[in-house]
């Protein structure tokens, strides 16, 4: 019995992992899987795809280029880069019951927000509220971190710097009077942004932080100034600068600007025609951008969005397709075996 | 130890014996060892130096540095820096932990204890303190300490034993002299004033060679290996010898032996590196294009857009920008040829040699030997074998001889009279002789009889018997004796003289002291006429207690019979006809003669030996030429037969390997008949063949004409063997076209001798020799050198691309299993040097069908899956970023988060693919088996090639495009349910990170087709993990401790709460899976391989067994082996008959199945007409289903 076991002791261990035994599960693509799953998935995606394209149909939308680039659009005399606070009415009429919630966006094309460089020139601890940062901007803001005086800019960045500062007043020409639609902006920017990912120097007043620093170049008011009446949309948690800190992944994007939620129009925009107050401030001609609203209302899979449900209702049909094709291939091919 | 290389070119080494001052001058190495490679403080900068050597890590750290210039860096450092940390500081803790452990071998190495003689008295000194010119006393069983020049001994004559184990894995003992004059100063004390001077060879590698000189008052005397004993060897037998040190620690012969050997590459490494290559090239291209793309849009739109982005001060033209650009987009598409490829690849390797050593079906329990992949980096083309080169004795015979017959002054001896009798009976020796082996075995009586009676030649031939050999005796108590033979057939011969009462009792350098019919005698060895592979023959020349002088001789029979006295003539024509029974029974065969001498004839051969001995110049030659002179006129006494037993189950693993189309060729130094006859008992030669080409042309001439004859009877069909009187040379042969003669494979044999061979090897005409060698099913070469071998198998990997296999067990194979991609060893008898330089090792030859079929072919397939998923993935993952690269101004902005880059291919995709490249499994091991033929698409590279390689990078870039346009299409005017926009960079991230975790996790789970525990941990695993490690990068803890690293917080839950997000994933999904889905099911139905009908098959089989019952698990698998190989092959091989129709069977099948669908299509309208009528079992069993 020693012997034996002197005998076998290099013997290799007798286990189903060493043997290579393990229990397994060997999948075959077999016909009686294949096919009742493409027709299955084939079903669901196309009841998907309808779902998705009725709830589509069913979204409004309506957008309006502002940029005046034509002579005779209203907004063409404030592209002239000298006039200074130029102000413009863009008139359109609702033909129906525009469905509430109605939310007002902006648009701008071609417009590379998602640049590299661009994307980079902030500096993330100046804007959660450190205030050694304001004295020293981080070097990725060049070439916006310091001024020509060399005083820090804060917030410092090409981000920051290109601030969107169009603002837009929404009128309903009710009997010949201007109706303003009250616009709200509140809890337009996502909740981490608003609450984690910028934060203001805890410095109060607010105005004390910015002490020695200078605004953004093009900025026409300092940050602190953003929103005076409101300490909580003021600084660095102004809805506005968060909705455009939050860079768009593609050159042609839209911001949320407002909502429109209270009062009359909470049920949305009746049918009329309404007045667009534009005053006028970013210059997009010079890289041949344009500028737009928009204003929708959304389902429960946002806002509207054909490509999705028409690209669900294709690959479904491709799936019954193929399933069919494959029950032909199979008959003929396997059957006869079968047997 | 550095230094000796630079001192390696001068012509000579000068040593005087104690004299430390005078050796010092020429600063030769102390007896001090260092393997190891690095100390504390070298160990960082000589190790990253080392590892920086590799292409692949010099390329990875100059990405990092590109990374660190801001004005490129388009990714953080650490995405580099992570993985290429991981890797480098594995290596150097594996590095480390080896050289820790040389370090304690070296310490306890050169801390061993010698006696050194100093100033005239012995002292003990550390090994390490040993210096050149020291003179050392060795005592039995002691380690040589240095290369030493043997001064004296304790036994008579300076003689002394050792055991070269550890030097050239012989275990069998050895003689050293010390030249005569010194071995006469015995003691310390003279020795302490001996001042002879060596001048002799600088330090070299040569085992079996010394040449130097003596000078000692005034006199030359020549040294030679034979003086010599090497460090690493053993004393034995030999009380206390004292040896002067020549060469020390690194200049010794150990470790001057101690080289790296050759680094094997894998078919697959080549093409993997070739395709990295073009990767590289193409990552350039993707580089350019976007830099062209940059320069463009830079100018046409950046300078404009200069208002809100200006451009950095350094870049002040778009030149310039698409210059950085370029630099940027190498670094993000870098990933297409991840670190971690070549890691995992490592990894998989090991993995599967790890299964290799520990297959129970590869032990071996009568050795205790496990099989053992010594190289862990050919797995995979184990699975791509064509040729298999097999030495014969010890690979495919078991190298144990017995004595099985003898042929004694013309009358044979151990004929068993009838094979279908009753066995007969074992002869017992023990009431005749009380020394006799227990364990031999011999059942002709009349040979015991004749013993008996006296007859006076056969006391003479087993005299020779017990008096002609090197064997070394040892009697461990009174009685039992240990025979420690050189060779096997040696030890069978002195046994069976000790059985047959001629007992080799013990022997001194000047004696041999027997035991004859129980009477002690003892001769006086005058001269060992030794062995060596030119002569093949040895002689002894002793003189008998009476004093008369004879020589015994036993060599070959073709150079023994050469040089008998003519008065042998009859005596030798009957004795040629036993020796060409034996050899056609397939035994190896020795004749015995002698020749009396007289005192004068002694005398005048012994100086003439003498000075032959003593030359400097052709040394061996004139020993040679000396031998040659006395070794004639010898009187024939007989001839020895010994049996060479086959090892377990060759012959089946011949049949099956040969099934799976791998062609065997043994390389044998044996004579014809006898590599012919183990040829047709190991079923590599069947009666059925055709022809079987003999080639045994002496000259040029003769070999060209025997090949071209043999080639039109190939061509031609066969219309008989014209050997005898070949036609005259056609007209230049047209070359024949090579895919006829494949096609005419299956019916003819080549046996071809080595002098032919030299001829054919020749350049002219081994073109000639390949293709007709290669259009037989079988070759064997007999007589063939170590040095043929692998020119044989170097030849084969010339001209026919494909990988080749050697097995072998002894010294004589070691060129072959070197110059063959595979080399395996047979840890057998013949000692350990194929071992050693084998990739893999095991003890039984049958193993190899396992090694190939199951596990080679696992490898293969297992590799080549993971290679095809492993580019798939890291282009479907990289090529994202060129599709954004036109939407983003080309500006290198990443599509993901750079967490999500460093950490994609080390944790979210690295384990499951690893698991499938470790674990996975088509068929069963035994079905493997069982079906030969699938192993076929490993020798074709079916598996993974370039056209294999092009799938799947489209497959990856399909999947690029859908990965990034979807997202695109669905994102761009997509809201959250409460009006934000999704179409932010961020969310964009997200989604599109996510969409590819997910498709090539449902790509895995496609592709992985033996899912165990494992594969489902890793699987699942990872997918949490990717959810898992996301939520964390983006929660709020981390960005509180960095905010300027952890950008995305709060991305993860913002977008994955989005019913519209999965919704895109979904769609991606789907578009990405669904046609490779339809793709592989109706190519499994049109198209299917054989491993698929195979699997198919085995499914349907389980469902019948047990209905009601899914196969959850693959086949019965308590014994499968023994089974499968019982049912498949123990009737097919008994009849030749049954072989051909299977593997016809096979071949038809093979060649259906590898036709385009539509021929499938046509032949399954005809499938009636076309069933063939077989009856053979396996043919049934295959085109069942």
């Amino acid at each position: 019995m020693v012997k034996q076991e002197k005998a076998s002791a290099n013997r290799p261990d007798n286990t189903a992992f060493t043997q290579q035994r393990l229990p397994a599960w060997q999948p075959m693509l077999s016909a009686g899987i294949v096919i009742p799953g493409f027709v299955l998935i084939g079903l669901a995606f196309i009841g998907i795809g309808v779902a998705l394209f009725v709830t589509s149909r069913g979204i409004q939308v309506l957008e309006i280029d502002y940029t005046g680039v034509e002579q005779n659009s209203p907004c063409f005399p404030c592209t002239d880069q000298n006039r200074k606070n130029c102000v413009c009415d863009v008139n359109f009429s609702i033909d129906t019951l525009f469905q509430g919630p109605v939310f007002f966006y902006y648009g701008l094309s071609n417009y590379f927000q998602n640049y590299r460089k661009y994307g980079v020139s902030k500096d993330d601890y100046q804007l959660s509220g450190d205030l050694s940062y304001f004295k020293a901007p981080s070097s990725t803001c060049s070439p916006y971190e310091y001024d020509k005086n060399n005083k820090p800019i804060v917030p410092c960045g090409s981000v920051a710097n290109s601030m969107f500062n169009d603002t837009f007043k929404l009128f309903q020409i009710v009997n010949g009077a201007k109706k303003q639609v009250s616009l709200d902006g509140k809890g337009i920017a996502w909740w981490t942004d608003y609450n984690i990912k910028y934060r203001n120097p805890s410095v109060t007043p607010l105005k004390n932080a910015f002490n020695g620093t200078v605004k953004p170049l093009f900025w026409s008011k300092p940050a602190y100034e953003l929103d005076l009446s409101d300490p909580a949309n003021n600084g660095f948690i102004n809805q506005d600068f968060l909705v455009w800190m939050r860079r768009a992944a593609l050159p042609n994007f839209r911001k949320l600007y407002r909502r429109i939620t209270d009062g009359d129009y909470a049920q949305g925009l009746p049918a009329g025609n309404y007045t667009l107050e534009v005053s006028y401030n970013y210059p997009v001609l010079s890289f041949g951008g344009r500028k737009k609203v928009v204003f929708s209302n959304v389902s429960w899979m946002g806002g509207k969005n054909e490509f999705l449900g028409i690209a669900y209702l294709v690959i479904g049909s491709m799936c019954v397709f193929m399933s069919i094709v494959m029950l032909i291939v199979y008959a003929k091919f396997k059957f006869p075996e079968e047997d | 130890a550095q230094t000796n290389s630079s001192r390696r070119p001068k012509e000579e080494r000068r040593v005087r014996a104690n004299d430390r001052e005078y050796n010092e001058k020429f600063q030769y190495a102390s007896n001090c060892i260092m393997t190891s490679k690095y100390n504390i403080i070298t160990f960082l900068p000589v190790n990253l130096f080392e590892q920086f050597q590799e292409v692949a890590n010099t390329y990875f750290l100059f990405l990092l540095i590109l990374q660190l210039i801001p004005q490129i860096s388009s990714l953080s450092w650490f995405t580099t820096i992570v993985p290429l940390a991981l890797v480098l500081s594995i290596t150097a803790v594996k590095d480390a932990t080896d050289d820790y452990f040389r370090h304690k071998s070296d310490n306890q190495v050169n801390n061993r204890q010698s006696q050194v003689l100093i100033r005239g008295s012995l002292q003990n000194e550390k090994w390490m303190n040993v210096r050149v010119g020291d003179i050392i006393k060795l005592e039995n069983n002691q380690f040589v300490a240095a290369d030493l020049l043997l001064l004296s001994s304790s036994e008579p004559h300076g003689l002394c034993y050792i055991e070269t184990a550890e030097l050239d894995g012989e275990t069998n003992m050895k003689v050293r002299q010390s030249v005569s004059v010194t071995s006469e100063l015995g003691d310390p004390n003279n020795l302490a004033s001996f001042d002879g001077e060596v001048v002799c060879e600088p330090p070299n590698n040569k085992l079996d060679r010394f040449c130097g000189t003596l000078y000692w008052r005034d006199k030359k005397y020549t040294l030679t290996n034979q003086n010599m004993l090497l460090r690493g060897c053993v004393l034995r037998n030999t009380e206390a010898c004292y040896g002067l040190v020549i060469f020390a620690g690194p200049d010794t012969k150990l470790m001057q032996n101690s080289g790296r050997t050759k680094f094997k590459r894998t078919s697959i490494d080549r093409l993997m590196n070739t395709l990295v290559l073009w990767i590289f090239g193409f990552l350039v291209c993707m580089g350019v294009i976007l830099a062209v793309g940059n320069a463009v849009w830079e100018r046409e739109v950046g300078s404009l857009f200069q208002s809100y982005l200006p451009w950095d001060p350094p870049v002040d033209n778009f030149l310039f920008s698409a210059f950085l650009s370029f630099w940027s987009y190498v670094i993000i598409l870098n990933t297409v040829v991840p670190i971690s490829l070549y890691v995992s690849v490592e990894v998989i390797r090991l993995g599967h040699s790890y299964f290799i050593n520990w297959d129970q079906q590869m032990f071996c329990s009568q050795c205790n030997t496990a099989a053992e992949a010594r190289t862990t980096t050919l797995n995979e083309e184990l699975g791509q074998v064509e040729y298999i080169f097999s030495d014969k004795t010890g690979t495919l015979t078991q190298n144990i001889m017995s004595f099985n017959k003898c042929s004694i002054n013309g009358q044979t001896y151990g004929e068993v009279t009838d094979p279908l009798g009753p066995q007969p009976k074992r002869l017992d020796f023990t009431p005749f002789n009380p020394l006799a082996d227990p364990d031999f075995c011999f059942y002709d009586d009349t040979l015991l009889e004749s013993v008996k009676v006296g007859d006076l030649h056969t006391h003479e031939f087993f005299r020779l018997l017990s008096l002609c050999h090197t064997v070394m005796s040892e009697e461990k108590s009174e009685g039992e004796l240990v025979y420690k033979a050189q060779s096997p057939d040696e030890g069978a011969l002195v046994t069976a003289a000790r059985n047959f009462g001629f007992v080799f009792r013990s022997r001194t350098p000047g004696t041999i002291t027997t035991i004859e019919m129980g009477r002690p005698v003892t001769y006086t060895l005058l001269a060992i006429l030794d062995f060596n592979n030119i002569r093949k023959r040895m002689s002894v020349i002793v003189r008998n207690p009476e004093g008369k002088i004879r020589l015994y001789c036993k060599g070959a029979d073709t150079v023994l019979l050469e040089r008998l006295h003519p008065c042998n003539h009859e005596l030798m024509n009957i004795t040629s006809d036993h020796l060409n029974e034996y050899a056609a029974d397939g035994l190896r065969t020795l004749a015995l003669a002698y020749r009396d001498l007289s005192e004068d004839e002694w005398e005048a051969w012994s100086a003439s030996h003498r000075c032959a001995d003593k030359a400097t110049d052709c040394r061996e030659d004139r020993l040679a030429a000396a031998y040659e002179q006395i070794e004639q006129d010898m009187m024939l006494l007989g001839a020895t037969a010994i049996e060479d037993k086959l090892q377990e189950g060759v012959p089946e693993t011949i049949a099956v390997l040969s099934l799976a189309n791998i062609k065997i060729w043994v390389l044998t130094g044996d004579k014809q008949e006898t590599a012919v006859n183990i040829g047709y008992s190991c079923k590599m030669l069947t009666d059925d063949m055709t022809e079987v080409f003999i080639i045994s042309g002496h000259t040029v001439q003769s070999v060209r004409q025997e090949l071209r004859s043999e080639h039109v009877n190939g061509t031609g069909g066969g219309e008989g063997k014209q050997l005898q009187c070949p036609p005259p040379p056609p007209p230049p042969p047209p070359p024949p076209p090579s895919n006829l003669m494949d096609n005419i494979s299956g019916e003819f044999a080549l046996i071809i001798n080595g002098h032919s061979l030299a001829h054919a090897l020749e350049a002219d005409m081994e073109t000639e020799f390949v293709s007709t060698a290669c259009a037989c099913k079988a070759v064997i070469c007999c007589r063939v050198t170590p040095l043929q071998k692998a020119q044989v198998v170097e030849l084969i990997k010339k001209h026919k691309k494909a990988v080749t296999l050697a097995i072998g067990d002894g010294a004589n194979d070691v060129s072959m299993i070197k110059s063959a991609h595979i080399g395996v060893g047979i840890s057998g008898q013949e000692g350990i040097q194929a071992v050693l330089a084998s990739d893999y090792s095991f003890s039984q030859f049958r193993f190899l069908q396992r090694l190939l079929l199951v596990h080679g072919r696992w490898s293969y397939l297992r590799m080549c899956r993971f290679l095809c998923y492993f580019f798939y993935k890291n282009f479907a993952f990289t090529m994202v970023h060129f599709w954004f690269g036109f939407f983003c101004g080309f500006s290198a902005q990443t599509v993901y988060d750079q967490y999500f880059i460093t950490l994609y291919n080390i944790v979210y995709t690295s384990l499951p693919v690893l698991a499938m490249g470790i674990f996975d499994q088509d068929v069963p091991d035994q079905r493997s088996l069982e079906y030969p033929k699938l192993y076929e698409p490993g020798q074709l590279n079916l598996l993974f090639n370039k056209k294999e390689f092009f799938i799947c990078i489209a497959q990856g870039i399909y999947t690029s495009v859908v990965l990034f346009f979807v997202p695109y299409a669905v994102l761009s005017d997509a809201t959250q349910s409460n009006g934000v926009p999704l179409a932010d960079y961020q969310t964009f991230a997200v989604t599109t990170a996510t969409a590819l975790v997910i498709v090539v996790s449902v790509q895995i789970t496609l592709d992985t087709g033996f899912w165990t525990v494992i594969n489902h941990v890793f699987v699942w695993g990872s997918l949490g993990s990717y959810f898992t490690i996301m939520f964390a990068l983006h929660s709020q803890t981390l960005f509180r401790i960095f905010p300027n690293q952890f950008h995305f917080v709060g991305s993860a839950q913002s977008t994955l709460l989005q019913p519209v997000v999965w919704l895109t994933i979904a769609l991606a999904t789907a578009i990405c899976i669904v046609p490779v889905l339809a793709f592989r099911f109706l190519k499994l139905d049109l198209k299917p391989q054989l491993s698929d009908t195979v699997r198919y098959t085995q499914l349907v089989r389980q469902k019948k067994r047990k209905p009601g019952r899914l196969g959850a698990r693959g086949g019965s698998r308590r014994s499968g082996y023994a089974f499968a190989h019982q049912e498949g092959f123990g009737e097919l091989i008994t009849s030749g008959k049954n072989m051909r129709l299977s593997s016809l069977a096979l071949a038809t099948f093979a060649s259906r199945h590898s036709s385009s669908w539509i021929d499938t299509l046509r032949r399954k309208k005809h499938t009636h007409a076309h069933t063939p009528p077989t009856g053979a079992e396996t043919a049934v069993k295959i085109t069942y289903y």
